[in-house]
């Protein structure tokens, strides 16, 4: 009846995972109780769970990316301390297979559920705002592609309590990750949660695509839009590219693993390798896919608080186009030690090396965006000048990583663990909470407290930097990756050092924290009237703060790179219309997130084998589709009167802030 | 003849629906959707181009097991063929009627196209069901894997467009030829010509070349 599940799969000997679990379940009663307590659940429903604004599905995302940043987190405190504890020889707090776990949830729900819910929540927000348009091309099916994600997280989530997660590391790895090395469903549930978040990021690649070729301001041709746009593009194009292969390279290990096949098996002609190579083919692009909208970011910062338009627009768009192409010929670079001859290493050495070009192209026009503007030392751009820093200095260990040679040495050590997080925290987070404290008061109508903010960053860098420079050093004495217990007394105070910057780590994430509750107490001091608080140029500042759902009144005509600038310039901004029209609207829905909910019992059902209820899963996934499609009434018209209505109180607002 | 039908579908998709109340969708859905469209095909190319990837790696590696050549019947594929192809040319000719704005003809030739698609794939289970009954299944060898994944998935994709087939005769029927019900058989004749274009492919590389 169900499948593998019996009672025994939960935990129940392991007080660390039932100890978290009573925790969790606390904290989840306590604030579903307070929502129903304030009589939120109408308003959720309404509003949010099933809205298809493009801004508040952003939020979302951005929502899911935080709090998997809090698991997340917790998995890499567990492993920091359980190495500075038993790098002599004792066992530790974290058993083997416990630790194995830990290490594959933390890459896993880092990439997948922190990162990528970060970039995609800020394009949700900024893009369509920066192109002039009222939402995305396919508002339902960014809703849908959300609760894909934030569904394939539960998944994640829940198996922490209910059976295992995957062992193997974030990868999957071939022909452990196959059933006769790993039986139980921990590689079921990394399976069927991404393919489940995949899908959802393959979707909103075809949509923002869409969105940014077919609805773009009359007058916006593609070298007027803004960077940030342009990297979305990119980005987008990459997602669009890559995705399906994961998906694909996924089905067929699922296939290995419930139909007895054989494409990456140790037996009956099984390539393993194959799952490698297809598994970078992905993986690679996969990380210019996370930090080119950071990159986006940053180019959205600087110009605005250094008071000058971006130095070399037109070099800062070929380059994120180059880095787009480039990144689908260095993928072989992540194993190197599979023996490709040397031929062919040189050839993915050498491009790997080359990519850094562009890159340094980008980086010296923001640092030239700098030379001689006036400056501001808001959160946002210590943000932006944290991640110049540290992202150039993990760039420069990645051209050692390239050259094969090194990296025969170097592979599977910590000296790469240390590589990536440089960049993905150096480039990656540093940019996702740039754009949030940039973005916020667009989002909110409110600023962000500068002070608690600047805590935060501190906090970060040095944390950073505290944690990862020892393991550097680790890597280069020979210290691998993943080890649960060993007995290297030399390597304990470097170990000690780094569970010290993890901890800093927190207490930036702590100010962060507090930097929300501070900024929602003092929400009317530090109110956005006139929804461009930071003096900007772009066309995303020229609209309120909070920006209306439908984002312009009158669609705006483009003439130049930075609109909004050029507009205040000739003091052609914020000036009143008396002419609205009725606006068209797409009208909320409630089927993506049933759609997501199904996809979720659909994952649960097949991870467990309980074939009845993957059949419900999948009819109830179809049906709820099909259902809209019947549906008729889905969008709706805001009436002229009603938009006269909206932009002359914020014309008073306005007028009281000038 | 295929690629000019649906051509055609995107540029009258495209061109503003005179006389029709400003109400609906006055946003120009239609070329956004077949736009969006056609990226997602991309996207589901890729799925193939991966299988066809791997299909092409692991090929050799029977394992002792039997190749294509001993085990694939070109005639009986050959007539598989056919009638896909037959289907995406009675689709084009559904696709003639829907711009005639002839619904008992739309709905005609799609019921023909969907008794074609239903052939091709009732075909291919059976040619399925035998390999298994013949210890020829996915689990024998990587290259029967591959080659049952790649196929299946062609396979699949027409099963969900058999689906979507009905539920457009459906939709036909109930709403009539409007904007909508239009814009998606326009999405689904760029599925089926795609698919089709795709078996051309699996036909070439997974069975002629297995043949030889």
């Amino acid at each position: 009846m169900f499948g593998k599940l019996t009672l025994d799969a939960v935990p129940w000997h392991e007080p660390i995972i039932m100890g978290t679990g009573v925790v969790v379940a606390l904290g989840g009663l306590g604030v579903l109780a307070l929502i129903t307590y304030f009589q939120l659940w109408g308003y959720l429903w309404k509003e949010w769970i099933t809205s298809v604004d493009h801004k508040r599905i952003g939020v979302m995302y951005f929502i899911l990316g935080i709090v998997m940043l809090l698991r997340g987190f917790a998995d890499a405190l567990m492993m920091r301390t359980q190495q500075a504890i038993a790098s002599t020889g004792s066992a530790g707090f974290l058993p083997p297979h416990h630790y194995d776990q830990v290490f594959t949830a933390h890459g896993v729900i880092m990439i997948f559920f922190v990162a990528t819910p970060f970039i995609i929540g800020l394009m949700n927000v900024v893009m369509p705002l920066q192109i002039g348009a009222r939402d995305v091309a396919f508002p339902f099916l960014n809703s849908l592609s959300f609760w894909f994600s934030a569904f394939g997280g539960a998944l994640v989530m829940i198996s922490m309590w209910v059976g295992d997660f995957a062992a193997m590391g974030w990868v999957a790895y071939p022909p452990m990750t196959e059933l006769g090395m790993s039986p139980s469903t921990g590689v079921d549930y990394y399976l069927w949660s991404l393919q489940l978040s995949g899908v959802g990021t393959t979707l909103t690649g075809v949509n923002f695509i869409a969105t940014i070729l077919r609805m773009r301001a009359p007058g916006m041709n593609m070298m007027k839009m803004p960077v940030f746009v342009w990297a979305t593009l990119i980005t987008n194009i990459l997602i669009a590219a890559v995705f399906p292969v994961l998906t694909a390279t996924f089905a067929m290990l699922a296939a290995d693993r419930y139909l007895g096949m054989h494409f990456f098996t140790n037996e009956a002609g099984g390539n393993a390798m194959m799952y490698i190579n297809l598994f970078w083919v992905w993986g690679h692009p996969e990380v210019y896919i996370l930090i080119l909208p950071l990159f986006g970011v940053f180019s959205e910062v600087i110009p605005t608080f250094s008071g000058k338009p971006l130095f070399g627009y037109t070099s800062m768009v070929y380059a994120t186009a180059a880095i787009g192409v480039l990144s689908f010929f260095v993928y072989l670079h992540h194993f190197f030690t599979m023996g490709s001859g040397a031929d062919v290493n040189a050839f993915f050495g050498i491009m790997t090396t080359i990519i850094s070009i562009p890159t340094g192209v980008k980086l010296f026009n923001w640092l030239f965006t700098m030379y001689r503007g006036r400056v501001r030392f808001h959160s946002a751009t210590l943000w932006t000048v944290g991640f110049m820093f540290t992202f150039t200095f993990g760039g420069m260990t990645g051209v050692l990583l390239a050259v094969p040679g090194a990296d025969f040495v170097l592979h599977n050590s910590l000296f790469l663990v240390a590589h990536f997080h440089n960049v993905i925290i150096g480039g990656v987070v540093f940019g996702s909470f740039a754009g949030m404290n940039f973005w916020f008061p667009k989002v909110f109508g409110f600023k962000l407290n500068d002070f608690w903010g600047k805590v935060s960053f501190w906090c970060w860098l040095i944390g950073y930097w505290l944690a990862f420079t020892p393991l550097y050093i680790l890597g280069l004495k020979g210290m691998t990756r993943r080890l649960n217990h060993f007995y290297v007394p030399d390597w304990q105070p470097y170990l000690f050092v780094a569970l010290l910057g993890a901890l800093v780590i927190g207490a930036g994430i702590l100010a962060m924290l507090i930097q929300f509750a501070v900024s929602i107490k003092d929400r009317k001091k530090n109110v956005d009237l006139t929804g461009d608080p930071w003096n900007a140029r772009s066309l995303e500042w020229s609209t309120a703060s909070p920006a209306p759902f439908y984002n312009f009144a009158i669609v705006p005509h483009i003439t130049s790179l930075e609109q909004h600038w050029e507009d205040k310039e000739r003091g052609r901004a914020w000036r009143k219309e008396t002419d609205y029209e009725d606006i068209h609207m797409p009208r909320n829905s409630g089927v993506g997130f049933v759609m997501g909910a199904f996809g979720f019992v659909l994952g649960f059902a097949l991870i467990w084998h309980i074939w009845w209820l993957a059949a419900i899963g999948l009819v109830g996934m179809v049906g709820a589709f099909l259902s809209r499609t019947y549906d008729r009434d889905i969008d709706y018209y805001v009436p002229a009167a009603e938009v006269a209505r909206i932009e002359n109180e914020r014309h008073a607002l306005l007028a009281k802030a000038v | 003849m295929n690629v000019r039908t649906s051509l055609d579908t995107l540029a009258t998709v495209e061109s503003p629906q005179v006389g029709h109340a400003a109400h609906h969708h006055a946003h120009d859905d239609g070329s956004k959707t077949l736009f969006g469209f056609w990226v997602y095909l991309m996207t589901d190319c890729l799925i193939f181009a991966t299988l066809f990837a791997t299909f092409g790696v692991l090929v050799d590696n029977v394992a002792g097991g039997p190749s294509g050549k001993q085990l694939f019947d070109l005639p009986y594929v050959g007539g598989e063929t056919l009638l896909l192809l037959v289907s995406s040319f009675t689709f084009g000719l559904a696709s003639l009627a829907m711009h005639a704005g002839d619904r008992a003809k739309v709905l005609n030739w799609l019921v023909i196209t969907f008794v074609l698609g239903a052939g091709f794939i009732g075909m291919e289970v059976k040619e399925f069901a035998h390999l298994v009954a013949d210890g020829a299944g996915p689990d024998r060898s990587a290259f029967l894997s591959a080659y049952f994944t790649l196929v299946g998935t062609h396979g699949l994709h027409v099963t969900a467009g058999l689906v979507w087939l009905a539920v457009m005769m459906h939709q036909t029927l109930h709403f009539g030829l409007d904007d909508v019900v239009k814009r998606r058989l326009a999405c689904l004749s760029l599925f089926w010509h795609f698919l089709d274009l795709v078996w051309v492919c699996v036909f070439t590389v997974v069975y002629l070349r297995g043949a030889i």
